[in-house]
């Protein structure tokens, strides 16, 4: 965070393979600390691969990965969790049981530690709710505190999910398609959730949804077949040949 | 959240503990002594049904060997209850302590014992998940199943006798009116430290892993400590049970260990309310007295319980709590 040089993730010639199939070959990225970087691509271009590996749910064959200054490619989900890697899942994952508010305490109880506490009622504890409500607050679900997180409507399952990794107090934020299966109203409501997050929170960000990537994004990695074609700034991947071949002139 | 009236959960167990601590002096009334034995019985296996409650219904994990932590329990009570009598110090212990028939050293050595092999089995089952973690607890159980039979010095097959039930401060655990008190008292302790945990720090990791290990572990739990937890507290919990059991029937048999009886307890919980915890005492009552009372008219009862069994599985989600104290009932 001191050093503007020194990026927060710092990942060097990533290698994942299935069977013939290179998911990740040879990837290369830098985040720097308050920045927002899009990772976008067509399908099957590797995005989710790559997020798997950062955040440790994977095992890359090759290269290694950088953060916050240690090399965490060997360590676990938990640890790398702990050390403020957060992450959402392109699949909603949430705790369809608990209540919003207790999905949030989930997660603020991760950062506080001491789980081995048997007696006191952790549902009525302050340091574990009172940060929860203020979470949920963040990304306007106050009013469903109390309802089952797994009877919310998608959009607002997507924001939870958003809260949850928020609330660990992260430095960096992976981000799957947060969008994934939103409408245009939805969409634009976790697009104002996210803006306020810029330079504040550093933020991976792999998504379909080029507007919400034009709207957010620092700079813009383009990965074709699990190698990136371009780093640059939004504007000039845009002008890009390249990337207007390979991608941006596909789409629709 | 409870609503400050009279709920239906509060009635049902309201109901539920005057009905049992009422039925020693009502079942003496009527000249039916063998109601508090049935009764002990019951109380006993709903201990190991709540034990096993824990981590079926609160951390997701199915196990099918929990009698092993039963049998375990009962073995060490059986075991230093014979060394007691015959006079020879224990095989496994440096010294020469020649066994105790006191119960509060039979009971939480028992505890212990189950707890430290619910650590072993548990560190090495929770490598696997899903069938595989079913399958791997049965043959943890089955291991001990028949090794204790192959143990010709505390009677193989047919297991050990207890002269008599263990010493306890100022009451005597022969009288059987005694001894379901004592029970009773075990079973209310054991539900209530239940109840503290499940709704702890620690209680929510547990349920965060039933519902989403994957999530847990992307917040930063590391989920395998406190399943392990988990499991160490329920097989302690079901040694408790199997040293009680082996005072109430004063006898121990590796029978206990077999994998059918770890698939009762697991009916219990099922039948009773999986995730509640006073679900697993109604299952058990359900079941022993369905035996009871079926198989004076036929040895084939299980024909008549595995409908039931479908019935409950399929309609009633949480079982016969679920049913007697309605959606009130969700934490137990």
């Amino acid at each position: 965070m001191d050093s503007p040089a020194a990026p927060l993730l710092d990942v060097q010639g990533l290698v994942k393979s299935f069977g013939a199939l290179r998911a990740s070959d040879g990837i290369s990225l830098d985040v720097r600390a308050g920045e927002i970087h899009a990772v976008i691509g067509p399908n099957g271009a590797g995005k989710t691969t790559l997020i798997n590996q950062l955040s440790g749910e994977m095992a890359p064959d090759g290269g290694q990965i950088l953060f916050d200054g240690m090399n965490v490619t060997a360590m676990d989900v938990a640890r790398r969790a702990r050390m403020g890697l957060a992450r959402s899942y392109q699949i909603t994952s949430i705790f369809p049981e608990f209540t919003a508010l207790e999905n949030l305490a989930m997660a603020v109880q991760s950062g506080l530690g001491h789980h081995f506490r048997f007696w006191r009622n952790a549902k009525t504890d302050p340091a574990r709710i009172a940060p929860a409500m203020e979470g949920l607050r963040r990304v306007e679900l106050e009013a469903v505190a109390h309802s089952m997180a797994g009877e919310l409507a998608h959009g607002q399952q997507r924001q939870l999910e958003l809260a949850m990794a928020l609330a660990t107090g992260p430095k960096l934020l992976l981000l799957d398609e947060p969008m994934a299966g939103m409408g245009p109203e939805e969409s634009r409501r976790m697009t104002d959730i996210l803006l306020p997050l810029k330079g504040r929170v550093s933020i991976l960000l792999v998504e379909h949804d080029m507007d919400v990537v034009f709207a957010l994004a620092d700079r813009i990695t383009v990965l074709v077949l699990g190698k990136p074609i371009a780093t640059d700034t939004p504007a000039r991947i845009r002008a890009n040949p390249d990337v207007r071949a390979a991608y941006l002139g596909e789409s629709p | 959240m409870d609503k400050p009236v009279v709920t239906r959960k509060a009635l049902v167990l309201g109901l539920g503990l005057v009905l049992l601590l009422a039925l020693p002096p009502i079942a003496l009334a009527m000249d039916e002594g063998f109601f508090i034995s049935l009764f002990s019985r019951i109380l006993i296996y709903a201990l190991a049904a709540v034990s096993l409650d824990l981590i079926l219904g609160y951390a997701g994990m199915a196990s099918l060997g929990h009698g092993a932590f039963l049998g375990v329990g009962a073995y060490v009570v059986g075991i230093l209850a014979f060394h007691l009598s015959d006079g020879s110090p224990l095989p496994f212990l440096p010294g020469a302590w020649a066994g105790t028939a006191s119960a509060l050293i039979a009971w939480t050595a028992a505890i212990l014992v189950s707890a430290l092999f619910a650590l072993v089995i548990g560190a090495l089952s929770q490598r696997t998940s899903g069938v595989y973690f079913i399958m791997i607890t049965l043959a943890f159980a089955q291991m001990l199943y028949f090794f204790f039979i192959s143990l010709s010095t505390y009677g193989g097959q047919d297991g050990v006798n207890l002269e008599q039930r263990n010493t306890f401060p100022l009451l005597d655990l022969g009288d059987d009116t005694s001894f379901y008190y004592v029970c009773l008292g075990l079973l209310l302790g054991f539900v209530f430290l239940c109840k503290r945990l499940v709704n702890s720090r620690f209680g929510m990791v547990m349920r965060g892993c039933k519902q989403n290990e994957t999530r847990m572990r992307a917040l930063g739990f590391a989920t395998y400590r406190y399943k392990l937890m988990c499991f160490v507290i329920a097989g302690a919990g079901a040694g408790l049970a199997g040293a009680l059991a082996a005072n109430q029937s004063e006898f121990v048999s590796p029978g206990l260990m077999h994998w059918t009886r770890s698939g009762e307890i697991m009916i219990m919980v099922i039948l009773g309310g999986m995730g509640t915890l006073f679900g697993p005492i109604l299952g058990a009552a359900a079941l022993l007295l369905m035996e009871d009372v079926l198989a004076s008219y036929t040895e084939h009862w299980m024909i008549i319980l595995g409908p039931v069994l479908i019935f409950v599985v399929l309609f009633a989600r949480r079982g016969i709590y679920g049913f007697l104290a309605g959606p009130g009932g969700r934490d137990g």
